[in-house]
């Protein structure tokens, strides 16, 4: 199997200076390979370090020890050792991030928030907005919104606008922060069906997934962090 | 990958015997937008001024690397030559918008003295142009003729915008150029920023105290304190994982609306 994403002995510590230096064990040792067209579900109760881990990946959070290894032009680059210009084109073309948060920017509209990630990809700016204008609505946010900044939307709409960036383009590697968290049955779906057919195009996937349902559906691995929890 | 076009090599300035800056080093390529935040007195500025061309350092070396040409060593230019570089290559944004416009000139006159230094000399191109860009800055072009002074305070800081920006710089320096706008003011003119940043591909060093303007603008961080570089990094890492107790001090003091 090619991994297109792996772990090699990671940990990570957090070591909160202003509380006395508290240390805040996460996971050490962690090891794990995702190919092309596979869908891992991170498990383990709350604290275990999966939104830690996935933030790692994405080359938001440093891990104190070990590789996390991503797949890019055909070679496999360390996130965290990578300069920072390079985990940016790695973001540019090749990951995906859903996070729990969508960091609006005053003023900007949802369609241009969606179309953007195109744009950075390099597709014209018609097609650009054609492709967030029909994503948008596969994921039930009709055009009366598009032209409206998400400062205002409910946390459901946020999060179809945060998965509408995802899934806009195809991406070689997908990390999906619950991504079904607040969303309706139905729109439920649109996620099931998005993630399935990323991974028929060949895409990597590593996701938090805490309904039972949808993680059934989309993935057909499962790795508990509880296992790697960090000696305090 | 291609060279810096923007390198500080062990960058010092003392100010007599105080230290303002010590030992800063680091590289900025095109299109790359660093952010330099930590609380006043942190030595922000005086790094900003020494890498604008604006404050001699008193150690180490300011590299930049003009198109097609090697890299020159700005400080051990002659000032002619400095100048010469700093209104071809380069653009300000300061924070102060009344500092750097003059208000005996016309608004569209204080956009269009860009483009005479930049050698345009046809009036009616240079008067278009600067039409061009009073709508790209989303001021009403037919204020054009109107004093500065006759302008609000966002306003004339978007005017400073389009005077920095007119004559296609490759490299802007912007020092808080957000400080002291109302919110709403604030939050256009960042948008602004963010857009003309990107569609023009131009690198910048920012300097903020605002972590939150910092987040928006910056792909990478120096978090400074006392003079030095406490921190470096992706601009969300560093935000996100804060390492140094300085920068986590910072990240947690932030009030969140």
């Amino acid at each position: 199997m090619t991994a297109v994403v792996a772990a090699e002995g990671l940990a990570k510590t957090y070591l909160l200076h202003l509380q006395g230096g508290a240390r805040l064990p996460v996971f050490a040792g962690l090891d794990f390979a995702v190919a092309a067209g596979e869908c891992l579900a991170l498990a383990g109760p709350s604290g275990t370090g999966k939104t830690t881990l996935l933030r790692i990946l994405y080359g938001q959070c440093l891990p104190d020890r070990g590789r996390a290894l991503l797949r890019h032009e055909g070679a496999m680059v360390d996130v965290a050792a990578a300069p920072p210009r390079l985990v940016l084109a790695l973001r540019r073309q090749a990951v995906a991030h859903v996070s729990q948060f969508l960091r609006a920017i005053p003023r900007v509209p949802a369609l241009d928030i969606v179309a953007g990630r195109a744009l950075r990809r390099g597709t014209a700016p018609g097609e650009a907005r054609r492709l967030a204008a029909a994503m948008l609505e596969r994921l039930n946010i009709g055009p009366a919104l598009h032209g409206l900044a998400p400062a205002t939307f409910s946390g459901g709409e946020r999060q179809r606008v945060n998965l509408a960036t995802a899934f806009v383009v195809a991406s070689d590697v997908l990390l999906l922060d619950e991504p079904t968290a607040s969303l309706d049955a139905a729109n439920r779906a649109v996620v099931v069906e998005l993630i399935g057919e990323a991974r028929a195009r060949g895409a990597a996937i590593v996701g938090i997934f805490h309904d039972d349902d949808v993680r059934r559906r989309v993935a057909d691995r499962q790795l508990d962090l509880a296992s790697f929890r960090a000696a305090p | 990958m291609t060279a810096p076009l923007l390198q500080a090599l062990a960058l010092g300035r003392r100010f007599g015997r105080v230290v303002a800056c010590r030992d800063i080093g680091f590289r900025l390529h095109g299109g790359e937008v660093l952010g330099v935040v930590g609380e006043s007195g942190s030595g922000k500025t005086t790094l900003l001024n020494c890498l604008a061309g604006a404050l001699a350092p008193t150690s180490g070396q300011v590299l930049y690397r003009p198109p097609g040409g090697g890299e020159v060593d700005i400080w051990r230019l002659a000032e002619p030559e400095r100048r010469r570089l700093m209104r071809q290559h380069w653009g300000f944004v300061a924070q102060n918008a009344a500092a750097a416009l003059r208000f005996d000139v016309s608004a569209g006159g204080n956009v269009g003295e860009s483009l005479m230094a930049a050698g345009w000399s046809h009036y009616g191109a240079i008067r278009a142009e600067v039409a061009r860009w009073l709508e790209r800055v989303e001021l009403d072009t037919a204020r054009m003729d109107e004093r500065p002074g006759a302008f609000s305070g966002g306003m004339q800081q978007r005017l400073q915008i389009a005077r920095a920006l007119i004559a296609g710089p490759r490299l802007v320096f912007m020092d808080e150029p957000t400080g002291g706008l109302d919110v709403s003011v604030q939050a256009r003119l960042l948008d602004l920023l963010r857009g003309l940043v990107a569609e023009l591909g131009l690198a910048a060093v920012v300097v903020t105290h605002d972590l939150a303007v910092a987040r928006l603008l910056a792909d990478r961080l120096l978090v400074m304190r006392r003079g030095e570089v406490v921190e470096q990094g992706l601009a969300d890492r560093v935000l996100d994982d804060p390492h140094h107790p300085h920068t986590q001090l910072l990240v947690s003091s932030v009030l969140q609306p």
